[in-house]
C-alpha cells in the first residue's frame, strides 16, 4: 500500500465531484424531502410525546427541554449516514456495478482524484443534509445563533471523517451485503450511545470511557456546542480529535481504495 | 513513420498464472490494429495495461513516442477507450454522458455539447439522445461507449470487443463508421471475436494466446502462407473419401465429423472428389481468418 502523493491531485477532481452533483441534481426534490420531514418527526415524537416524561435538565447550568437537547444531536446523525451511506452503498454501486471507475480511469483523472472527489461528494451531501435540517429546526427556535452559523464547516469535518470510514469499509469488504456488519457492530451503536439521545454522564464509568473514543461523540459535542451556544474548553479537544482523525483517515482511505481497484 | 502504440515484452502474471507473457506490437499511425484471440488469451489485460488501469509487472509501453510512467496523463488526454464491459452513467441521459464525459478532458461546455451532437448523429442515436441510458438495448449502449470513446476526438481509439452484442444492421453501421474514422486518420486498436470483421477492418493484427504473440501480419498474407487460397469441406466422412484424399497425398484436418483440406488451388480436386466420389456434404471455400485462427489457437474450448 502506497500513501497517496500531493502531486497526484489535480483540480480534476472537482470534476468527480461535480458528476455526482449532476445525478443528485435530477432526483433533488426527493433527496431534499428526508432532511426537512425527519426533524419535524423526530420533534414531534420526542418532544411531544417522550419530552413530558423527561421534563428539562440541567447542563452547565442552562435548563433545556429534551428537544432542544437532541435537536443538534439529529444533524450529527444526519451528517454521519448522509457520509457514510454515500461512500459506502453508492460508491460500492458506482465502482462495482457501474464500472464508473472504470470508466473514469480512461481519462486524464487518476484513482487518487476519483476517490477524493467521491469524499468531497459524500462530506457535501452530509452538509445540505446539514443546511436543511438546521434550517427546520431553526425554524422551530431550537438553535442559538450566531453560534449555530458554525455548523455548516463542522457538516464538512464530520463529512469528510464518516466519508473516509465509509470508503475504508468499501476498500475492504468483498461485497456489498457485507456492509451490514460495519453497520450493525459501528454506526448504529455510535448513533445510540454518542451522547446523542441521553447526556454520556448517565452512563457507568467504563462506558463513557469507550464512548470518548466513538468519533459520533465528539461531533455531536461540537455541534450541540455550537448550536447551543454551550462553550466548554472540552470543544477544543473533540475538535483536535476530529481533524487528526480526519487527516489520518482521508489518506489512508484513497491508498486502501487503489490497493483495492489496482491490481 | 515512428509507430503510434509500442508495446515491447509486456508481462502480467495474476498469481500462478502469466495473463500476458511477453507480447510486443507496434502500431503505426492511421491504421487499424488487431488484437485477436481466444477467451482469456490477454487482450483485456493488455489493454488495461495501456491506460494504467493494471499496472504491468515488466515491459515497456510507449505512446505517440512518450513513455506511460511519464506521461499517462497527457496520454491519457489523446487516446479514447471502449471497455469491454459498459461503463455508461445509468442515471443520465445520452447526451448528459457524453457531455459529461468530455468535462474530464477539459473540453469547454460549448464545444462539448457540439461534439456531442455530431457524435449521436454519427452513431445513429440522435433520436434517443434524451432517453436515459438505463432503459437502453445492449446493442445502443455499445455505440454509445464508442461514441464517448471519440469524445475528447482522439488520435488513437482503443476498442475492446466494439461489436459484441450487435445486431447485424448495427455491426454493419459501425464497421462503416470505423472504415470513415479510419480515413479521416484516426488509429485503432481493435479486438474482436468477429473474424470476418478484423479481416475486414484489420491492416495488421496479432493473434495472441496465453499472453504470449503465435503471429502477426497483414490478415490476407498470413492466411495465404499459413492455409493455402481454398478449403475444401467435407461433412460425415467415410472411409472411402479418407482413402481418396490419403491416395492423393493431401493433408487434412480431421475432426471426426468433418474433413477439412488446405489447398492453394482446390477446384481442380474438388471437380474429381465430386465426380468420382461423392458430392453432397462437400463444399469448396475461400480460405478465411477464421480457419488461421482455428489452426493456431486449436479447437478446445476455453476457460
Ligand atoms: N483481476 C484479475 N485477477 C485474476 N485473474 C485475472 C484478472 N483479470 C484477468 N485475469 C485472468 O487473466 C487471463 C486473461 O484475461 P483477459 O481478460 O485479459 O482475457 P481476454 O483475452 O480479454 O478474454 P475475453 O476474450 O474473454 O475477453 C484470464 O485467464 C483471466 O481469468
Ligand atoms: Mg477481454
Amino acid at each position: 500500500m502506497n500513501w497517496p502523493m500531493p502531486s497526484r491531485f489535480s483540480r480534476r477532481t472537482l470534476r468527480v465531484w461535480q458528476r455526482n452533483f449532476d445525478v443528485y441534481r435530477l432526483n433533488w426534490k426527493i433527496s431534499f424531502i428526508p432532511p426537512l420531514l425527519e426533524p419535524v418527526f423526530y420533534i414531534l415524537a420526542f418532544g411531544v410525546g417522550l419530552a413530558v416524561m423527561v421534563g428539562d435538565f440541567e447542563v452547565q447550568g442552562r435548563t433545556l427541554g429534551y428537544t432542544s437537547f437532541i435537536a443538534p444531536a439529529l444533524v450529527a446523525v444526519a451528517v454521519m449516514y448522509n457520509a457514510f451511506f454515500e461512500t459506502t452503498y453508492n460508491s460500492f454501486v458506482r465502482m462495482y456495478y457501474q464500472k464508473t471507475f472504470d470508466a473514469l480511469l480512461a481519462t486524464p483523472l487518476n484513482l487518487e482524484e476519483i476517490i477524493l472527489g467521491e469524499l468531497l461528494w459524500a462530506a457535501t451531501k452530509g452538509l445540505i443534509a446539514t443546511l436543511l435540517m438546521g434550517l427546520m429546526l431553526s425554524l422551530f427556535g431550537l438553535f442559538s445563533y450566531p453560534g449555530a452559523l458554525l455548523l455548516p464547516l463542522l457538516a464538512v469535518l464530520g463529512g469528510l471523517f464518516f466519508a473516509a470510514l465509509g470508503m475504508i469499509c468499501t476498500a475492504l469488504v468483498p461485497t456489498i451485503e457485507m456492509f451490514n456488519l460495519p453497520i450493525f457492530l459501528g454506526i448504529t451503536p455510535m448513533f445510540l450511545f454518542s451522547g446523542t439521545f441521553f447526556p454520556l454522564q448517565n452512563l457507568p464509568g467504563w462506558a463513557q470511557v469507550v464512548a470518548q473514543f466513538l468519533p459520533l461523540t465528539h461531533l455531536v459535542a461540537l455541534v450541540r456546542g455550537c448550536a447551543l451556544e454551550l462553550w466548554t474548553p472540552a470543544l477544543w479537544g473533540s475538535l483536535l480529535y476530529l481533524a487528526v482523525a480526519t487527516l489520518i483517515l482521508v489518506p489512508l482511505a484513497i491508498a486502501l481504495m487503489v490497493r483495492r481497484i489496482i491490481n | 513513420m515512428a509507430p503510434i502504440l509500442e508495446i515491447n515484452e509486456l508481462r502480467k502474471s495474476y498469481g500462478a498464472l502469466d495473463a500476458v507473457a511477453g507480447i510486443s506490437l507496434a502500431v503505426r499511425p492511421g491504421e487499424c490494429f488487431g488484437l485477436l484471440g481466444p477467451n482469456g488469451a490477454g487482450k483485456t489485460t493488455t489493454i488495461r495495461m495501456l491506460y494504467g488501469f493494471t499496472p504491468r509487472d515488466s515491459g515497456s509501453l510507449k505512446l505517440f513516442g512518450l513513455d506511460i510512467d511519464s506521461h499517462l496523463r497527457e496520454i491519457k488526454a489523446r487516446i479514447g477507450i471502449c471497455q469491454q464491459e459498459d461503463s455508461l452513467d445509468p442515471d443520465l441521459s445520452l447526451r448528459e454522458n457524453l457531455v459529461g464525459f468530455a468535462r474530464y478532458f477539459s473540453i469547454p461546455r460549448r464545444d462539448a455539447e457540439q461534439r456531442a451532437e455530431e457524435l449521436l448523429e454519427f452513431f445513429a442515436l440522435e433520436n434517443r439522445a434524451t432517453d436515459n441510458v438505463r432503459i437502453l438495448s445492449g446493442g445502443l449502449k455499445r455505440r454509445l461507449m464508442l461514441a464517448r470513446a471519440l469524445i475528447n476526438g482522439p488520435e488513437l481509439v482503443i476498442l475492446d470487443e466494439p461489436t459484441t452484442g450487435l445486431d447485424p444492421q448495427s455491426r454493419q453501421l459501425l464497421w462503416d463508421k470505423l472504415a470513415a474514422l479510419k480515413k479521416q486518420g484516426l488509429s485503432i486498436l481493435l479486438t474482436t471475436h468477429y473474424m470476418e470483421e478484423a479481416e475486414r477492418l484489420c491492416d495488421r493484427l496479432v493473434i495472441v494466446d496465453h499472453g504470449k504473440v503465435l503471429i502477426e501480419g497483414v490478415p490476407r498474407e498470413l492466411i495465404r502462407r499459413e492455409i493455402g487460397r481454398d478449403v475444401l469441406e467435407i461433412a460425415d466422412p467415410d472411409p472411402q473419401i479418407r482413402a481418396f484424399l490419403q491416395q492423393q497425398n493431401l493433408p487434412f484436418e480431421d475432426l471426426d465429423k468433418r474433413l477439412l483440406v488446405y489447398l492453394d488451388n482446390g477446384d481442380e480436386l474438388f471437380l474429381k472428389l465430386t465426380r468420382d466420389v461423392r458430392a453432397e456434404g462437400c463444399t469448396l471455400r475461400p480460405a478465411s481468418l477464421e480457419d488461421l485462427f482455428l489452426k493456431l489457437t486449436g479447437r478446445e474450448l476455453r476457460e
